[in-house]
């Protein structure tokens, strides 16, 4: 009897505790496709800080960069999340496609260099995630071979994902071919420049974070 | 499946060569040794056809094993890869006997994985159906 207690009060213990972990919530990708722009997004809805900086030039993250205790709270549900910026995932990095960004072929040296480095450091991280918001551009052809790589090794790592189209607010993206290449996954369009459709994507975070 | 961009100049790309390789020859491998044998073909200018795939584990190892290279040796900038599986967006039969002959083989057979250097391939096109491959010419 008093055994059937200590484990009665052990798992609500127990539940209490993990109700208030940390979740490690990753954001993957390729280079640009706006990752860091929406965890920016987050963190300033939230702490009112940004986590990295963002620009046109692809390879800005190349170092995986966090912020803790970035606590969400949607329609009254708060949840606590370490949120992790990665690199972007990609096959190929040359240094001369920085130089039509206007860098020095010394910088451009090194940007790829570090990009190379980040990319190692992105998927060496990937393990530790408790779950993974996919960051995609819309406006760009979903079957890219490396969305499919991270989001294949997410499902046999068994890391919950949700896809977020990003750039919706441009005229060329395309969520329905984001979701008729991933048909399997719950995929939110968003736009984390402007902000638009945020509100789907907590509920989708939320929801998401049961599977944790 | 190889796309030239302009029709004529297919004809100015020299030095490499396209290299199949069926599923057999990497079944028995452990993921260390498929890995640097893809990258042994592909560092020595060849686009690689492999019958099969590689699992989502080593095709992000191929990823990061790529990186380090590109920080390695000189002019090497990466690869492109595309996978088409024969068994996308079939049905359920289809998927319990695609399944069944994956177990009998040991790996998805009905896939085709294409590796190449970056340094000749410009791109690859994928979707559901198909894979364009662009040269640089």
């Amino acid at each position: 009897m008093v055994k059937i207690i200590t484990n009665f009060f052990k798992r609500i213990f127990s539940t209490i505790f993990k109700s208030k972990k940390e979740v490690k919530l990753g954001f993957y990708g390729p280079p640009n496709a706006g990752k860091t722009s929406l965890a920016n997004r987050i963190c300033k809805d939230f702490t009112g800080e940004e986590i990295g900086t963002v620009s046109k030039i692809p390879h800005e993250t190349r170092s995986v960069q966090f912020k803790e205790k970035v606590e969400i709270d949607y329609k009254g549900k708060k949840m606590t999340f370490k949120l992790v910026d990665t690199p972007g995932i990609a096959t190929k990095i040359d240094y001369e496609d920085f130089l039509k960004f206007k860098l020095k072929k010394k910088d451009a040296k090194k940007r790829a260099k570090e990009a190379t480095q980040g990319v190692v450091e992105s998927i060496k991280w990937i393990e530790d995630m408790d779950m993974v918001v996919v960051v995609l551009d819309a406006t760009q052809n979903p079957y890219n071979q490396v969305n499919i790589t991270i989001i294949g090794n997410l499902v046999a790592r068994k890391i919950p994902v949700l896809i977020a189209a990003n750039k919706v607010d441009l005229a060329k993206a395309d969520v329905k071919k984001i979701e008729a290449a991933f048909p399997e996954y719950d995929v939110v369009g968003i736009s984390a420049r402007f902000g638009d459709n945020l509100e789907e994507f907590y509920e989708s975070i939320f929801k998401l974070s049961k599977k944790v | 499946m190889v796309k030239e961009k302009r029709g004529r100049n297919l004809g100015r790309i020299k030095g490499f060569s396209i290299e199949f390789l069926p599923y057999s020859e990497i079944r028995e491998l452990d993921s260390n040794q498929r890995i640097k044998k893809i990258l042994g073909i592909v560092l020595g200018n060849n686009i690689l056809i492999l019958q099969g795939r590689l699992s989502a584990d080593e095709e992000t190892r191929l990823i990061g094993d790529t990186m380090v290279m590109i920080d390695h040796i000189k002019n090497f900038k990466g690869i492109e890869l595309a996978v088409i599986s024969g068994n996308g967006n079939s049905g359920i039969y289809d998927q319990m006997k695609y399944g069944l002959a994956n177990l009998l083989t040991g790996g998805d057979v009905n896939a085709i994985t294409i590796i190449g250097p970056a340094t000749i391939v410009k791109e690859m096109k994928r979707n559901p159906k198909k894979i364009e491959l662009l040269l640089k010419g």
